[in-house]
């Protein structure tokens, strides 16, 4: 079966964001940009699919500005078979992502999508269920553990009490959290041979799509900063701190 | 206006967080209906009712809805949703899994997480693991959100609204199907819900050396967590995280040991009330948002703390 896998471009894990002084978002010029890690784990899960036998193709879809072909390269080098990047300099929300999707569905027929849980910017989690709600599929939402069956996936999630498993059929989505699986790193063979598998560029308007906020921004502020407190000589003071200051034990 | 909360609600009856999301409700400000949908689920629908504010509880009791599956409560909310200006639920992997998929059937935004109210249309939500904190407003007739349970206290009992049963048909869509479920039987509290949390981190050394910290967790009825680099060092499984890319917790107090403080990790816990620091290294990084810290070694300090402290049982 085809698998389509979303690729978002992020500030990497590692960055500290700055909020701007005009309060209208975070800094992201000049900054180390990389693949939103929950869909790195996406990514590592088709091939794993792929190397099981039962993926055949799989497909890297990447939306935003033309840099994104970046974050579609890193899926190639990992092992995704062609990348599809949807270019646009305009803001995409969840739901306008999920609609492009739908469209890209639409198009390439995949039995299953796999997307990371949520993006490490927005911290939104909602692309998944909104793409599956648009297509009238199953969702195997914050997977740990995938086991195909026949034309169905039993999708173990992660719940906030423990684990959940349930079966759905296929066609479905699934997003993945944090323990499906350790990503690969890409060899540098397989990095000179992703240069040369193809990408395709296709726009919203051409996919019919109008991508329009919904949400206004109003502003974006830093949360209220922590100083510093005080080093205690041993574990008494430590102990008396907590007991008499902090009154937290 | 009138806003329908969506509860949260398993075998054991109602949960908590869905008394944090009325009072959310509350805060915007109208007539609040609770949507108690499942099997069996009459006594959560009751208990709900007692809560105040709340004007009225629907009760959709239906074979179809046990275990609440996202494919068959969505068209559900969805329909119900059309009389209401706000659908709220608790920001849980409950309402995680099912808000976007009502928000789309809807063809509306979804609001996720928020941690304060500014006016009907306007919320507060965190970014980046809470680095940055976004003011939005929604621009759809029909606002879809989820509610951080944290940020708002719980709505007290004192209500007697009446239960109605929903009038809708149910239909299972049959694309899913529940199996099984395997809760945390850990002695020791959930990571995100804990009122402690004892982590390790690299200096820890070892998985083996994780031992003194539970001792030490089980001493203080807390959780034990990690940093991404005592997992990457496959020291603990990776639902101990805490981190940007882990979980996120704000416990009254977090014991940091042997975690140097990058800043993937600061992410995930900045919001403690009290953060103890324990570090060989005084230059460390977590120092600095620490409120208090110990420099020296941590496999003589933790079993001093884990002596010095009464026991909780």
């Amino acid at each position: 079966m085809k698998v389509l896998v979303a690729v978002k471009r992020v500030v990497d894990y590692n960055v500290k964001v700055r909020v701007k002084a005009d309060h209208s978002g975070v800094e992201t010029a000049n900054v180390k940009m990389s693949m939103n890690p929950f869909d790195e784990i996406g990514v590592e899960e088709a091939i794993r699919l792929k190397e099981k036998g039962t993926a055949t193709e799989i497909i890297a879809v990447s939306m935003g500005p033309l840099q994104c072909q970046e974050t579609i390269r890193t899926a190639l080098a990992m092992g995704a078979d062609r990348g599809i990047l949807v270019q646009t300099d305009a803001e995409l929300q969840p739901l306008a992502v999920a609609k492009l999707l739908k469209a890209i569905v639409a198009k390439e027929q995949p039995k299953l999508v796999i997307l990371g849980k949520q993006a490490i910017d927005d911290d939104c989690n909602q692309t998944g269920q909104m793409l599956a709600a648009l297509l009238g599929w199953p969702q195997g939402t914050f997977a740990s553990k995938l086991v195909p069956a026949a034309d169905a996936l039993e999708v173990t999630r992660e719940v906030d009490g423990g684990l959940e498993t349930v079966e759905i059929k296929l066609p479905a989505v699934v997003t993945t959290d944090l323990r499906l699986n350790e990503p690969r790193y890409a060899s540098l063979p397989n990095i000179m041979k992703a240069k040369k598998k193809p990408i395709e560029t296709v726009t919203p308007e051409a996919l019919g799509v109008d991508p329009a906020p919904r949400i206004a921004t109003l502003k974006v502020t830093e949360p209220a900063k922590r100083s510093a407190g005080v080093k205690v000589p041993d574990v008494a003071a430590l102990v008396d701190k907590l007991k008499n200051e902090a009154k937290v034990i | 206006m009138s806003i329908l909360v969506i509860a949260e609600h398993d075998a054991g009856g109602l949960k908590p967080s869905t008394l944090n999301t009325i009072n959310a409700a509350a805060k915007i400000g109208g007539d609040i209906s609770v949507l108690v949908a499942g099997a069996g689920c009459r006594g959560a629908a009751e208990a709900v009712a007692k809560i105040t504010g709340v004007v009225k509880v629907l009760l959709a009791d239906n074979a179809a809805y046990a275990h609440q599956l996202p494919e068959a409560l969505a068209p559900l909310i969805a329909k119900l949703a059309a009389a209401y200006g706000h659908v709220l639920a608790p920001a849980s992997t409950f309402g995680k899994n099912l808000m976007p998929r009502v928000a789309a059937l809807l063809d509306v935004a979804q609001i996720s997480d928020i941690v304060g109210v500014e006016a009907p249309d306007t919320f507060v939500r965190p970014i980046y693991a809470g680095n940055a904190l976004a003011t939005v407003q929604s621009k759809d007739k029909i606002k879809v959100v989820t509610v951080r349970g944290t940020a708002f206290p719980a709505a007290p009992a004192g209500g007697n609204a009446p239960v109605e049963a929903v009038a809708e048909a149910a239909a299972d869509p049959g694309q899913s199907k529940f199996v099984r479920q395997e809760l945390s039987k850990s002695e020791r509290p959930e990571l995100t819900a804990a009122r402690i949390v004892v982590s390790g981190g690299r200096g820890m050394g070892s998985g083996d050396n994780f031992k003194i910290l539970e001792a030490l967790a089980d001493k203080l009825g807390a959780a034990v967590g990690a940093s991404r680099a005592a997992v990457d060092a496959g020291f603990v499984a990776n639902d101990y995280q805490v981190g940007q890319t882990g979980k996120i917790v704000a416990p009254d107090l977090y014991i940091a040991v042997g975690i140097s403080g990058a800043i993937q990790h600061l992410a995930g816990m900045k919001d403690s009330k009290v953060i103890v620091a324990i570090n060989k290294d005084e230059e460390a990084p977590i120092f600095q948002v620490a409120d208090y810290g110990i420099v020296g070694d941590l496999f003589k300090i933790v079993p001093e703390l884990t002596a010095a402290l009464p026991s909780k049982r």
